[in-house]
């Protein structure tokens, strides 16, 4: 048994089952929260929500998956075809790639470079190109303005995301997850959540838009422009985009545990599970997914001057005031 | 054991090729799906369904045309603060070292970048027209 692990942990093959596991976990990440959001949007509105396929509904995913598998890919005619086929991939790869940099356990990361946090935001902006490619490469009104509105949404937020991600650079000194989760140790009054607060919430306002979840989903609006960049996909095309926003979801979630809530630190010392300490780190991002969640059922969509207003005249001023303020505190003490 | 994902001393460039090769396989991943899904699913092409949707009317327009120019100057503000950040993220990084030197130089820096953001603001820049 040993030494079958020991096996397991040599270079090639460590990889090649740590990459099948961040695939698996990504494309079930986005099943899960399907039905998670169909189930929680249920809840909120005193409803059972699916309840038939399985016990309480839990097979409505795998149902999905061979329902979209079946269903017609109906491509616009006059569609650029080659930029609406690659839109899904693009909009896929930044969901399930950065995936390799968290995380998960002391020691469970699959690949610790360490400009993490430089890849994450590098790597996220693929995504506002996928955006992009779906709108201009379906050459349909619709599509079109939803995909600049993204573009627009997507780009006015990276601002103060990456902003917001200074002053964690700045305690942690390394632009390393690992060691930024590293620097967290020991209870959870140490997690930067509570230093950097205003960052936190500058944060998670726009990780909310840059994964475009209610109050920020005017890319696809859908009582207005009908499901925006998406409205030509269809079929296994359509069920990729969907994938994809919820794996990226799932993603900025666990970018936020990692950052501000400890990654897989427990919350207090005692409670400290070893190598079984992504428990916390799921129950963590599970919380934050919800929270997401939440905020869809109790939110009205902004209009896009309110949108830009709070990207611009709020989150940035506020977050470099704050990078200041970090930076002074820690001169003096 | 951590289900074969413990981390041990790895070159400095495998780490890149990992992440390299991986991106490859996820894309490669997704256009096989999306071959099998063409595969699986039914194929009829007609006239109707290859039009573009436009509330079930007829499509009219094309969209291929210039769109309102506000979009570029949110671009260009954007850009601006991105190689602000660029900057930042490597000081961010030495800043226990740097002490007060390295204070000063991030005050200054931001200052500037803070007097043109509240430029753009009076001239009316950031305001959705």
């Amino acid at each position: 048994m040993q030494t079958v692990l020991n096996l397991l942990e040599q270079e090639p093959l460590r990889f090649i089952l740590a990459f099948g596991a961040i695939l698996f976990l990504t494309l079930n990440l986005a099943a899960v929260l399907t039905m998670a959001e169909r189930k929680v949007s249920a809840y909120i509105h005193l409803r059972y929500g699916p309840n038939r396929v399985g016990p309480r509904g839990i097979l409505q995913p795998l149902a999905d998956v061979f329902k979209l598998f079946t269903k017609e890919n109906v491509s616009p005619n006059r569609a650029d075809r080659w930029i609406f086929l690659a839109a899904p991939i693009a909009m896929f790869l930044p969901a399930a790639v950065v995936w390799l940099v968290i995380p998960f356990a002391p020691g469970a990361v699959v690949a610790d470079i360490n400009v993490a946090i430089l890849f994450f935001v590098a790597v996220t902006s693929i995504g506002a190109l996928g955006v992009i490619m779906a709108g201009y490469g379906s050459r349909s009104t619709f599509s079109l303005l939803g995909a600049l509105r993204g573009a627009a949404q997507m780009i006015s937020y990276e601002v103060p995301l990456i902003l917001s991600l200074l002053g964690v650079v700045v305690l942690a000194g390394s632009l390393s997850f690992v060691d930024v989760v590293e620097a967290q140790a020991g209870g959870f009054w140490n997690w930067y959540f509570l230093p950097l607060f205003p960052t936190f919430l500058a944060f998670y306002i726009s990780g909310l838009a840059e994964v475009k979840r209610v109050p920020f989903d005017l890319p696809e609006g859908e009582s207005e422009i009908v499901g925006g960049f998406m409205i030509e996909y269809s079929g296994m095309t359509w069920a990729l985009i969907q994938a994809a926003e919820f794996a990226g979801m799932g993603l900025m979630s666990a970018i936020t545990t990692t950052l501000f809530l400890g990654g897989w630190q427990p919350p207090f010392e005692f409670l400290d599970l070893g190598q079984f300490n992504w428990v916390w780190f799921g129950l963590k991002t599970a919380l934050i997914m919800f929270t997401f969640q939440w905020i869809r059922w109790s939110i009205p969509r902004l209009r896009m001057d309110q949108l830009m207003d709070l990207g611009w005249k709020v989150l940035v001023p506020l977050t470099l005031v704050w990078l200041v303020v970090v930076a002074g505190v820690m001169l003096i003490v | 054991m951590t289900l074969g994902l413990l981390q041990q001393e790895i070159a400095y460039g495998t780490l890149y090729l990992y992440v390299g090769i991986s991106m490859l396989l996820i894309s490669g991943f997704i256009a096989f799906v999306l071959v099998l899904a063409r595969l699986l699913s039914p194929s009829s092409s007609s006239a109707t369904k290859g039009q573009n949707y436009e509330t079930g009317e007829s499509t009219v327009t094309d969209p291929w045309r210039p769109f309102p120019v506000r979009y570029y100057i949110f671009a260009l503000l954007f850009l601006i603060f991105d190689v602000e950040a660029a900057f930042l993220f490597p000081w961010a990084v030495v800043y226990g070292e740097l002490g007060l030197y390295g204070f000063v130089q991030m005050v200054i820096f931001v200052f500037i970048l803070t007097v043109g953001l509240v430029y753009e603001w009076k001239k009316g820049a950031l305001k959705w027209v």
